[in-house]
């Protein structure tokens, strides 16, 4: 291994102007004649909008327009989209409402857009925002998924509120392993809802440029050139030649940056209406109200085992709340991302789940950190360890008798996991958290009156999504392959375009230590473009820990096209066949002898093109490639989370975490383990602080950080955290993705370790002091092992 | 509009503000320092410390005016340009201490007034503990605590550059 090959930990190429001040994020661009936008939101969760009044605010200083939905829809601007097109069990197709970037007629949660205020400055544009007069009239909202079907009907499209009534699995034969079963464990949860809270609020920043007629568009999206596609093609906003979408440094996106939202097509609009730039940068209680939340499950779920701790079936009922409107990708996130994950890393051989997404009012709810992937691992998880308890084995015994052990294995909900070794995690991540002296420590921890538990989650997740034939047949609207373009320089100095998009993986990183190994050339001589859909050919971009398994995998297959290439050139200068060119080391040799050319020599000749004619090789030296994955991959491991209570607050301390994944190959392993670090914070967050709250009337009540419970340093412990390893066979790399890992696992692990300390199954995350304050209350804690 | 002077990173600077701009506002609008971000509404998440005659202050909460004379330092006026990294900067790469980078010069920043008060050797829980006025939502914490840590040691080895703009 290199010092700055494939394994090695590299410091980050971008951290300099990350640490410098340097970065430039959206917020960070300014455009000669920039104006603000600040939008007029809805106050209230449903109601009609009779009229709306902006005359007094166009005679506002600063003011240069004010626009409303009317006028949106009096440009014929269409409505943003659902991508992902999911069927009920009758065949019907989901009822998707339409979705004006600017409401009218009718608001549909708290935040909805239905008027912006274009203005010289954002206080400017406040001011006059304050003074559009909107007459509302109320109605009544339903804001909890549990009550949805019989809740005032949100849109015309959807009665009952309901999108779609899916269902994945063999209900008869699910039934029928049910009714033979010894034990069956029951339980209910609710998948607490979530806001991202990305550090960097979204931002758009749109210029039009009446002289060529064409739009530009910086914005935090983790996928430009989708950005482009849909506000092209479906919004309509200008042809996709016409419009260039810059996705610059991004801060943070945990997936809520992958959608399509409201504000950067109102931007677009209204930057070619006043024919000047308009910037909008989201407030963070603005990102409450407008940024996709996620999770929101109510789900009951049931285990079938055998007298001898055997799974026989898993079935699950999900009430799904997609919110408002559908955002890009959510109908995906309940099914075919969390259905399909429900066998965990066990071999069920039965498993039946139906999923009903309804609308709400409130924010809509799309894809975050694990999307799908954390809610079918904490019913997994939390069913397992609770039927463990149930049936007296200890939980890692019943985990170790239903592991998957043969590889392939195909589940009965699409899935076919193609690697891993499940015992190889679980055992590793026992021996470092010293699950052996856990016993001694709960006695000791007893004596200074704490509760001391223990909690595993043996996690699996489907990444690298995602195989486009696969991913179509089941409904997706998008091919999910990556793009690279491999350009090397006369100077042989290395250029890569990604389709993929870094916002704090590291690409730049972590693609050059590829490029790096690959070619023999200083990792200093690789740069990696990405996020601007002028430079870089059409791309995915970045999620569903994709960017590793897919993204690298088309460099390398685009590097495999400049080194077939490059060989051919080196054969001309080297005057020998090109079957007997090596290429080692950065080095072109021919076999056998002591001839040879470097890769910088190689890289001029490919453009002087001295050494061959142009009819029998074309000069240059650059290639792309599109790389369509053949699986999913699947990353799978063992978490274990070791809490102590006190007794008399409720207050749950997390003292030790442990987490063994396998990643397959893994090309930095300091980022690797900062993914992970991030990871577990979050699902943390999820278990033990984290919750969006509405109130009924569907006004949120934990709209900024002083009412969201985000991890504070002091909420986290530090984190051991370790790998095994079995390469994924499906790409060329064997990567499988790490970024979801730490969220997916996270919160079984942690509710898994508090119902161990108080001994009841009765707790709702987040896990507060209050809530487990409340449990103890009801519970005789499990006494001291 | 009233006129503001204060000396940012050693230079001295005038603009004229509305009596409501806030100190973030004033550097990265007027002065185009856009190092020192805007991650919250409500003082919580510390993307936007700077330190202000020397402590540490959240400039999304501070008025421009208020800084009339002050002497602030950002993100940018850490290390001399084209000089060594201050050792925190460095320890923050070195323990990969940040993702996405937004939280970043704030942390930075804050750390620095960790160290100023609590001094070069910090344990953990000090570290966690003295953290409550910033979030971070990329690196769940661990690497930052452990780049405080050795960015505090290396301060006290004298680094040339770690006073240079204080």
């Amino acid at each position: 291994m290199s010092a700055t090959g494939i394994g090695a930990a590299v410091r980050r190429k971008e951290d300099f102007r990350f640490i410098t001040g340097k970065g430039q994020y959206t917020d960070d661009v300014t455009r000669p004649g920039e104006t603000r936008a600040v939008f007029v939101r809805s106050p209230h969760a449903h109601a009609k909008i009779k009229s709306i009044d902006v005359s007094e605010a166009k005679r506002m200083p600063g003011v240069i327009d004010v626009l409303t939905g009317t006028d949106l829809a009096g440009d014929k601007i269409g409505n943003l989209i659902c991508g992902w097109m999911i069927h009920s069990k009758d065949g019907s197709p989901m009822k998707m409402s339409p979705h004006p970037a600017l409401a009218s007629g009718k608001v549909n949660h708290v935040g909805d857009a239905l008027a912006v205020v274009i203005a010289e400055s954002v206080a400017l544009g406040k001011d006059a925002a304050e003074k559009v007069k909107v007459d509302y009239e109320e109605l009544p909202a339903v804001v909890d998924p549990a009550q949805a079907k019989s809740g005032p009907q949100i849109h015309e499209v959807a009665p009952k509120n309901t999108i779609y009534e899916w269902s994945l699995g063999d209900a008869k034969a699910t039934e029928a392993a049910f009714a033979a079963a010894k034990h069956v464990t029951k339980l209910d949860f609710i998948n607490n809802r979530l806001a991202p809270n990305a550090m960097e609020p979204r931002a758009a920043l749109a210029e039009y440029d009446a002289g060529t007629d064409q739009l530009t568009l910086w914005n935090t999206s983790q996928n430009p050139h989708v950005a482009r596609l849909v506000i092209s093609a479906f919004v309509g906003i200008a042809p996709e030649h016409k419009l260039r979408v810059i996705a610059p440094d991004v801060g943070g996106g945990f997936g809520s940056k992958i959608f399509i939202y409201p504000e950067e097509v109102v931007c677009l609009w209204a930057s070619r209406r006043v024919r000047r730039p308009v910037k909008w940068t989201s407030e963070r209680t603005e990102a409450f109200l407008t940024d996709a939340h996620g999770r929101d499950h109510v789900t009951h779920a049931e285990l079938a085992l055998d007298a001898n701790g055997k799974i026989l079936a898993l079935r699950a009922h999900t009430i799904a709340n997609l919110g408002a409107y559908m955002s890009t990708f959510s109908s995906s996130v309940p099914t075919y991302l969390y259905a399909t994950l429900l066998s965990g890393q066990y071999d069920i051989p039965q498993i039946y789940c139906e999923v009903d997404a309804v609308y709400t009012n409130t924010v809509p709810v799309d894809a975050y950190r694990g999307a799908g992937r954390p809610e079918a691992t904490f019913v997994v998880e939390r069913l397992v360890e609770v039927a463990a308890r149930e049936l007296g084995l200890e939980p890692p015994e019943l985990r170790k008798r239903n592991f998957v052990k043969s590889f392939p294995h195909q589940t009965p909900v699409i899935m076919a996991y193609d690697a891993g070794d499940y015992n190889a995690s679980l055992k590793k991540a026992m021996d470092l958290a010293d699950v052996r002296g856990f016993a001694k420590r709960k006695r000791e921890a007893a004596r200074h009156g704490k509760l001391r538990g223990l909690g595993y989650s043996t996690y699996i997740e489907a990444c690298g999504i995602a195989p486009s034939q696969a991913v179509g047949s089941l409904g997706a609207g998008v091919g999910l392959w990556e793009s690279a373009e491999v350009r090397v320089n006369p100077t042989g100095s290395v250029e890569v375009l990604t389709g993929s998009h870094a916002h704090g993986q590291g690409h730049e990183t972590t693609f050059a230590q590829l490029v790096s190994e690959r070619l023999g050339i200083p990792f200093e001589n690789v740069s990696i473009v990405h996020g601007d859909t002028d430079k870089v050919q059409f791309g995915m971009g970045t999620y569903g820990s994709r960017s590793g398994a897919v993204g690298m995998s088309a460099i390398v297959k685009a590097l495999d096209k400049v080194e077939a290439k490059a060989k051919k050139v080196a054969a001309h200068m080297l005057e020998a066949a090109e079957g007997d060119i090596e290429f080692k080391d950065g080095k072109f040799t021919v076999a056998g002898t002591d001839k040879s050319a470097a890769w910088g020599d190689v890289a001029l000749n490919a453009y002087i093109a001295h050494k061959f004619s142009g009819q029998e090789l074309e000069p240059g030296l650059k290639e792309t490639s599109f790389y369509d994955p053949t699986n999913f991959t699947f990353p799978a491991g063992c978490h274990i989370c070791e809490i102590e209570i006190d007794r008399d607050t409720g207050k749950t301390e997390i003292v030790n975490w442990t987490a063994v994944d396998d990643f397959g190959t893994i090309i930095n392993p300091m980022i690797v383990e900062g993914q992970v670090h991030g990871g577990i914070a979050q699902g943390v967050g999820q278990a033990l602080l984290e919750g969006v709250v509405y109130d009924k009337d569907g006004q949120l009540v934990t709209g900024s950080l002083m009412d969201y419970s985000m991890p504070h340093a002091h909420d986290l412990p530090s984190f051991k955290v370790e790998t095994t390893e079995t390469k994924a066979p499906s790409n060329p790399l064997g990567i499988k993705g790490c970024g979801e890992a730490g969220a997916i696992a996270a919160p079984a692990a942690v509710i898994n370790a508090i119902t161990d300390a108080i001994g009841t199954e009765q707790l709702a995350m987040p896990a507060t002091a209050n809530a487990v304050w409340s449990a103890l209350q009801r519970a005789t804690p499990r006494a001291a092992a | 509009m009233p006129s503001v002077s204060m000396t940012v990173n050693g230079k001295p600077v005038t603009g004229d503000v509305e009596a409501r701009t806030l100190l973030v506002q004033f550097l990265r609008e007027n002065l185009r320092l856009t190092g020192t971000h805007v991650g919250c509404d409500t003082s919580q998440c510390g993307a936007c410390v700077v330190h202000i005659d020397g402590i540490a202050g959240k400039s999304c909460t501070t008025l421009a005016l208020q800084c009339e004379g002050a002497k602030i330092t950002t993100i940018e006026g850490l290390a001399e340009v084209n000089g060594p990294l201050h050792p925190m900067q460095e320890a923050f790469r070195e323990h990969h201490g940040l993702q996405c980078g937004f939280c970043t010069p704030g942390m930075i920043m804050a750390a620095l007034d960790i160290v100023r008060r609590k001094g070069n050797d910090l344990d953990e829980h000090t570290i966690r503990d003295q953290l409550d006025g910033n979030l971070c939502r990329c690196t769940g914490y661990h690497n930052i605590v452990k780049a405080i840590q050795a960015g505090a040691k290396a301060m006290a080895k004298g680094a040339p550059a770690a006073q240079a703009a204080e």
